[in-house]
Order: C-alpha cells, then structure tokens, then sequence
C-alpha cells in the first residue's frame, strides 16, 4: 500500500470520528413532556426546549421569582405544546428577560418538577415594531 | 421636511453600479477572447466602465453616510440605526451597523481591489476583471432594492421610513420626520466596532483575488501561472481575515459580558472556516511554487475558501441560523439570491476545473517522509479537518431547513455546550499543527534525511523539554492535556526560533515570514491554553444562604451582590461598590451621578458642585456639562488587598429601552493575568416606590436609626440664602444638618424648613444611593425637637462577576507576531511578482 493510501485512510478515519462525534454530541430541539420521558429513562444530556414566558390575560409575565441574592431566579414557561413548566436560571434576570417574545432554554430537569437551564437564549420584539415608533415620535 | 432627492440619487447610484458592473463584466470578456489588434479599444472601453462602476459605488456609501450624518430620520436606514447622541465615530459604526451598510462596504473594497489590479496586472487584467465585474454585478443586487411582481431584488438602504413603517402618523401627516432615530446598538458603540467591519469585509473581499486568477488561469490556459500574482493576494487575505477575526474577538472580551473573547458562536465560526482553508491554500502554493507539486490541492481550496465566505455570508444574512446566534443579522429575505450567487460561483469554478483537470500537471512521484512536501501536505490536510470539524455542526439549522423544506421534520440542535464540544477537537488539532510546524521548517529549508533531521531536532527538542518543564512548574499545569499542549507549543516556538535566527544570519528579513508565523500559532496555543483553561471565577457567591433545593449545591453562584459602601470578601480582594458615575466630554475619568443633574437636552447636565479631578478644576458649579452619552453609567468598583486599595474599575452598564440592559466589562490588565468585571444586574433606574412614612423626633446632638443607617442629627443652621427660593425680609430658613454613616462613608444631607409668615415649606432631600428621602417636618422651638419625615427605597446595588483571565497577553503577542510573519511573506511574494512582471513573465 502506498503512503498516500494509509494517509487517504487517515484522514478519512478522522472525518468519520468527527462525523459521529457531531452527531452524537448534537442536542435536540424538544418539549418539556419529552424532555421529562427522557429524564425519566436517565438520559440527562441538555436539551432545547422552546416557548413562551407565562403571562396572564394582561400580558404580564407571571411566576417569575428571583431570589433573595439577586443572583438568580426561577420562572414559568409555557412550550410550544401548552405545558407549563417551572424553569430556574442560576444567572441573575436578564434585562430584556420579560419582554422576550420567545425563549430558548438549553438544559434539562434536576427533579421530578424542576428544570434547570444552564443557558436562555431570548428573541425581543423587533426593534422597528409600530408602537416603538409612536413613542419614539411623541 | 422630507428629502427625497438624496435617497432617490442614492438608488440612482446604485443602478448605474448595477448596470455598469454587468457592462464592464461584458466587454472585459470581449477584451480577453478578441484578437490582439481589437484590445486596446476593447480595454480603454472596459475600463471607463469599470471607472463608472467605481465612482459610482463609492457615491452610494457617501450618500448613505450623509444621510446618516445629517440625521435624515425620514429614512429607515438613519432610523433605525442612527440617533443625535450619537458622536461622529459612532455613526460611522452606524453605517454598517445594517446589512445593506455592510454590503456597501464590500462592494467598496471590491473596487479598491479592482483599480489596485488593473494598474498592476498586464494580461491578467481582462479574466480577472471579468470575474471582479460579476462578484461586483451580485454583490451590487443585494442593496438593488427592486421589486417586479411578487420578486423582490435586493434590499435599498435608500427607503423612506413612511414606506416601511405603517405607522398611523403617516396617514395623518406624510411628510412626518421623527426627532431621533433608534440609535445604535449599544454593544457596537465600541471603538472596536469602528475598525472591526472594515477589516473584517477587506478580508472576506480580498479572498476574491485569488479566486479570479485562478478562474482566469483555468478560463485561459495558464493552469500553473496563476499562482505567482495569487499568492501575495492569499497570504493578505489571511492576515486581513484574521486581523478582523482577533478585533472582533478583542471587542467580544472588553464588550460582551460572557467572560471571552471566543464563544463559537455560528457566526465566529463562520469566518474561522474560510481563514483556516486560505492559511492551508497558502502552504500548498507554496509547495507548489517550490517543488511542483499540490497544485489540484491549491486549486481547490482556493475555489473551496471562495466558496466558504459566500456560504459564511449566507449563514449570517439568511435567518436559518434563527435563534442558534446571538448575532446574526435580521432576515431581509435575501436568502434566494444569496443562494443564487453562491451556487453561481460554485457551478462556474467546477465547470472550469473540470474542463481543465486532465491536463493540469500533477506529479507522478510519491512524496517521501522526509520530504517538505509530505510534511506540508499533512499540515494542510489537518487544517481542512479543523475547518471540517467546525462547519458541520454550524450547519445543523441548514439541515433542519433542508429536511423541512421537503417536508420531513428535522429537530437537531447545536450541541448544548459549544465551547467544550469545539475545544476537545481544536485543541488537539492545534497541537497536531505545533508540531508540524516545528519539524516542517526544518525540511522547509534543507534537504534531510533520517539522521540529519535527529541532528537538527535534537537541540530545540531539549531546550523546548527544558523551557516546558519550567512553564509546567512556574505556572502549576496540572493537567495532562495542558501539559501536553505546553511542550509542543514551545516546540514549536524554540525549533522556529532556531530556524529564524539562522535565517537572520545568512540572508534577509524577507525570508523570515513562516518562522514568525509559527511562533505566533505557540505562542497563541499557550495564551488560549491559559486564558480559558485557567479562567477563574473569583465573584463566588459565598453568602452562606441556605439552598431551597438540594440539587442547588451542584450549582456555583458565580455573581455576587454588592450593596453600595458594603465591602465583600471575594478570595484574594475585598470588594466595595462604590455608585454609579457618568463620563464627561472633556474630564479624564469618571464623575459621580450625585454632582450632576440632568437637563432636558440630550447628553447635558449641570454640575451641582465644582468638578475636581487631580487638582484641577474642569468646571465650576452650576455650569452646563457635556456627558458622553448619557445612558451609559459607569459602577464604581473598589479592590481592596488587606485593606489597602488596589485599584477602581469602572465596568459599564445602560438600560436600553429595546434591548434591556447592555453591560461591558471593565478589566484591570496586569503583566501576567487580567482581572475581568462585569455587571449582570442593577437597581431600577424608574422613580422608586417609597415606602411608608416614617417620622422622628429628634433633638441636636442625639444618635438615631434611620432605617439600617445610625444617623447623627448635628443641629439646625439658620441660612442667610436658599437656593432655588427667593428669601424675603422676616424669612426664617432652617437647615437640619444630618450625618449618616454607611460602613466607612458619612453621607451629609441638609433637607431645609421655611417659614414665611404663618406659612412653611419643606425642602427635602434625597440619595438615591441608600434610598433616603428625608424632610423636616415640624420643629418646636420650646423643646429644641426636629421632626423628621422619611421615606426609605431599597438602597443601590448591583450584581457582578469577576473573572481572572492568566496570560491573556500571551495570546495576543502571538496573534501580533503571526500577522507581522504574514506581512513579511507578502511582502516577499509581491516582489516575487513584481519582479517576474517586469520581466515580462507575469
């Protein structure tokens, strides 16, 4: 077998070490009762759950607690399927935390009723809505 | 009143550079296929077009700016990305802020490049020229901004406000021009951010150079020839790339607050990608160059690193990464056409390599072990796998649109842990490379065989083992990996540094270009290897609270909070909040928010006591000062090392009304480490909600509990003047004179009492540092008693982090040397070139 072969060999053993590791490391875009079946079974690799802040018929966001410390806080989110779900973020309140259209968390549950984000990722109203610009305007 | 003849000469511009670049495209193609006695005519015509294309793509981005710089609010583009607090660098930062800006400036660059070109090049200049007037023709649709049908070709920077936003005012009053646009994102209102995008766009430009002469090289025949005036064009590229990539992570560590300056985001990944194929373009044209061989290779990763900053382009501009980034742009639907020109190119380089491979030379033999081109060859190879490693996964959101898009459904994500995921891999992959680099120069400059190369190795090999050791032990690494990473990043820099010494020796500095370079990628192993393996959290939350749920022991409490005045212990300092402080226009440093007051015009105040700073006195009381923006507040934060005061930082914070509360650090920048801190949360900024009234009878002289605070009431003063009231004959003003102490402060405050006739008045006072409102409410002068009326609010704090970042500064050294050993090799290979032209052998 010449060289070039044995190097073609490697380098493509390597290729599929990172093809398999890719897939094997990737996360999954989940619900909160899927992501609870997977707690269930053991599997505790960090998901991604997608939804909403729960808000009350005034479209303020309720649950949220944050603890005495400031130093971080829990809150109730509602995914894409209607589940309701209490969520606790060990950083303190982001900012633009309440006004976020849509929320990412990166994490799974801790216990029975508990899921433990270790990352939020926020998509915020656009910054050119119509309501933005009549209060710029006034 | 509305201007709309600048945007409509704006759109203008615009598709006469549209137009103009297809026509130039044309008849540069027509120059190059048509006999030699039509070309001079064909040439002069292309380049008056390619002339006309040039100045009027520079209008566009003068156009643009002006309307940016004269507030021009009736256009969306000022709108949303510029606003009056703005100083003039920031709206230059503004200009490219959106994506039609960014554009702008590529096109820009592009023209810069094209001139450069026409001037150096003698038969290059048509086939690549006609490959420059097409990138040019899609580069140009992307800000076209017309729409036929339910097509929509490009989006205009040019647009009116009224056109976009269906706000009702503009029913009502057409010609309305809001006050103030939206203003500038707050994290781009860095210095960074100024130079970052140009750099940044030159380089994504400059990787087309090399691609046209090699469409040109394949188009005409001259497979091998276009290496030579390629060559410099790549190395620039790599070293404008990555000058852009070191700024954006350098603003990422002083601006954003998630502790780095590398977070393998999608979008760092996708200008990473492209640099590591053109730095392993470099070493196979220059192996080619040396021994003929490897020229497929360069062909396509040349073709490959084109290819990768369109697809990096789309990845950022066309929404699929969604919410996968923190920064990408917003989806202006140029998604089709981002494709088109991908696919376009892709289509066009394959056809042309594909009819010109059988008769490209290759060689026949087989590269021995102990040859340079071995060597490189596997050094090339491992820098196509990084890139690999990185592009796959920052593709999983293209395969969920792709599996959708045939209506499969596809629910991958990222991994959740980016940093881990993409580190286990590159830092492997990185030390693979320092040793490669380091046995490679060896070979690079002399033929060697298996005794020779034991020789030359063995010196460095030693005094890098030596060097490691003391590394290892100095700097207490631990860890295997770590050490593993330390002895071939000094390999690597101790065997290149033998080689650079004797290059020195014998000939010129010009050579010296490869050897710098890989000292560069050592010493950058080791900064990166420091700074994020030894990162350490020193803000560890050590309050002692007792934990609602059991699985909160495994979590670290990485921010802690600061009441203001109240010190902390954090491992080696004891900290102090100190409150916030505004920058002024014009005084160094920062002054405190208590000696300003805000008027009604943006970014002025006026000075409620002298502004002293070192001495010197840079404004009086009661004169009208300028702040530099005014959202921007800067918390004061003392280090203290037993109880002596080691430093203040200053991080940054401002509540934005659209984004939240923007932060950036501040660090303290030590020889040996940096000391990183940064706010993650605030007190409100609203008026507070008082508390219920609280009141004390108090004679002078007496101590009493206000709230927490023991407070001294020292006595009244009859005042001579009241500020802000007009004292008439028979006037009584009384100034209750109170001290509160807070921990090693004395805070004064001085709320007043009139009276006139059977008349009073009550002045009270507020600090809105400890969330005190106090007013005397009665006195009775039998007695000698004050009544006092207070109110408490929660006093000021804020939550932060702190980072040690270890020989930061190493890895930035390294990335300086690196970009310095580009700049040598072009300035080698441009030479090379030049002199060859001349020669008439282009």
């Amino acid at each position: 077998m010449k060289k070039g072969h044995i190097l073609g060999l490697g380098v493509i053993a390597i290729a599929i070490v990172i093809i398999v590791s890719s897939i094997g490391d990737a996360s999954s875009y989940e619900s909160f009762s899927t992501a609870k079946a997977m707690a269930q079974e053991g599997d505790d690799d960090p998901i991604h759950v997608v939804g909403q802040l729960a808000k009350d018929s005034m479209g303020t966001v309720t649950g949220l607690e944050v603890s005495d410390d400031k130093t971080s806080f829990t809150f109730t989110m509602v995914d894409n399927e209607g589940t309701s779900q209490q969520v606790y973020y060990n950083e303190p309140v982001p900012a633009d935390f309440t006004r976020s259209e849509q929320v990412v968390v990166i994490g799974s549950y801790k216990s029975e009723n508990m899921f433990v984000a270790d990352k939020i990722l926020m998509k915020c109203p656009s910054k050119y809505q119509e309501t933005e610009l009549k209060e710029a305007s006034l | 009143m509305i201007n709309t003849f600048i945007g409509n000469l704006g759109h203008l511009m615009v598709i006469l550079a549209f137009v103009s670049s297809l026509i130039t495209a044309y008849s540069y193609y027509q120059y190059t296929v048509v006999p030699e006695i039509e070309k001079a005519s064909w040439r002069k015509f292309s380049r008056i077009f390619f002339y006309i294309h040039a100045v009027s793509a520079i209008s566009i981005g003068v156009i643009l700016f002006n309307i940016i710089h004269n507030f021009r609010f009736e256009y969306f583009y000022a709108y949303s990305h510029a606003s009056r607090a703005l100083p003039v660098h920031y709206m230059i930062s503004s200009f490219w802020e959106g994506q039609e800006g960014s554009f702008i400036l590529w096109i820009f660059w592009d023209v810069i490049l094209g001139l450069f070109l026409i001037h150096t090049n003698k038969s290059w200049e048509g086939p690549v020229m006609v490959v420059f007037s097409l990138v040019q023709a899609f580069l140009v649709s992307m800000i076209l901004g017309v729409v036929i049908g339910d097509l929509k070709i490009g989006s205009s920077p040019f647009i009116l406000l009224r056109d976009v936003a269906n706000a009702p005012i503009f029913q009502m009053n057409p010609d309305f021009v809001p006050e103030d646009g939206t203003g500038l994102n707050p994290l781009l209102q860095n210095i960074w951010m100024v130079i970052h995008p140009p750099t940044l766009f030159l380089g994504y430009a400059s990787t087309l150079v090399p691609f046209a002469y090699l469409m040109a090289g394949l188009w005409t025949g001259k497979y091998k020839e276009w290496i030579r005036p390629a060559l410099p064009w790549t190395i620039f590229s790599a070293l404008i790339l990555g000058m852009g990539i070191i700024m954006g992570a350098y603003w990422a560590y002083v601006t954003l607050n998630f502790g780095g300056y590398w977070n393998w985001d999608p979008v760092e990944n996708a200008s990473y990608v492209p640099w590591l194929i053109i730095v392993a373009s470099i070493h196979t044209m220059i192996t080619f160059k040396k021994s003929s061989t490897a020229l497929k290779t360069s062909i396509v990763l040349i073709i490959l690193q084109f290819i990768l900053v369109l697809y990096a382009t789309f990845l950022v501009r066309s929404g699929v990464l969604g919410d996968t980034s923190v920064h990408s742009f917003t989806d202006l639907g140029l998604s089709g056409q981002l494709l088109i020109y991908l696919f376009f190119f892709m289509f066009v380089a394959i056809f042309l390599s594909a009819r010109a491979w059988k008769n490209i030379p290759t060689s026949e033999k087989e590269a021995s072990v102990y040859s340079r081109e071995f060597w490189i060859f596997i050094g090339a190879t491992t820098l196509g796998l990084m890139a690999f490693q990185v592009i796959l996964p920052t593709s999983i959101p293209v395969y969920n649109a792709i599996v959708e898009s045939f209506g499969g459904i596809s629910n991958m994500a990222p991994p959740a842990d980016q940093i881990e995921f993409y580190t286990k891999f590159q830092l492997w992959f990185g030390v693979v490379l320092a040793l490669l680099t380091a046995v490679g120069q060896f070979f690079w400059w002399k033929k060697m065989d298996k005794k020779e190369l034991k020789n030359a190795l063995a010196t460095p090999y030693i005094i890098s083992l030596i060097l490691a050791a003391i590394i290892i032990s100095v700097a207490k690494v631990w860890n295997i990996t770590f050490m593993v990473i330390v002895m071939a990043a000094t390999f690597t820099i101790v065997a290149n540094a033998t080689i650079l010494s004797k290059l020195l020796k014998k000939s010129t500095f010009k050579l010296a270009g490869g050897s710098l370079a890989h000292i560069g990628l050592g010493l950058i192993l080791i900064g990166v290897m420091f700074s994020s393996g030894y990162s350490d959290v020193i803000s560890l939350n050590m309050s002692g609270l007792t934990y609602k749920r059991d699985w909160e022991d495994e979590l670290n409490k990485e921010n802690v909070l600061l009441w203001i005045n109240q010190p902390l212990q954090m491992k080696d300092y004891e900290v102090v909040y100190r409150g916030r402080n505004k920058k002024l226009e014009g005084v160094p440093g920062y002054v405190n928010v208590n000696k300003l007051e805000s008027t009604d015009n943006v970014n002025e105040a006026i000075a409620l006591e002298d502004i002293n700073v070192n001495g010197k006195t840079y404004h009086k009381k009661g004169d009208k000062v300028n702040i530099v923006l005014e959202e921007n507040s800067y918390f004061e934060i003392e280090y203290f090392k037993d109880q002596q005061h080691q430093f203040t930082l200053f991080p940054m914070s401002q509540p934005n009304p659209t984004m939240g509360l923007i932060s950036s650090p501040d660090s303290k920048h030590f020889l040996n480490k940096d000391l990183y801190t940064h706010i993650s949360a605030i007190n409100s900024y609203d008026d507070p909600e008082w508390g219920e009234d609280e009141f004390y009878e108090v004679t002078p002289g007496e101590q009493f509990h206000l709230g927490d605070y023991i407070t001294t009431f020292e006595g009244g003063e009859v005042m001579e003047e009241v500020e802000g009231v007009e004292l008439e004959e028979g006037d009584v003003a009384v100034k209750a004179k109170l001290v509160i102490q807070d921990h090693d402060r004395q805070i004064h405050l001085d709320p007043i009492f009139l009276i006139r006739g059977n008349r009073i008045g009550k002045i009270p006072t507020v600090n809105h540092d400890l969330g005190v409102k106090i007013q005397v409410d009665n006195i009775s002068p039998e007695t000698n008693q004050f009544v006092f009326k207070a109110n408490n609010y929660q006093k000021d704090y804020v939550v932060m982090k702190a980072l040690v970042k270890p020989y930061i500064n190493v890895l930035w050294i390294g990335t300086i040397i690196m970009l310095i050993g580009f700049g040598v090799a072009i300035y080698r290979r441009y030479d090379e070139f030049i002199k060859m032209r001349d020669k008439g052998l282009e």
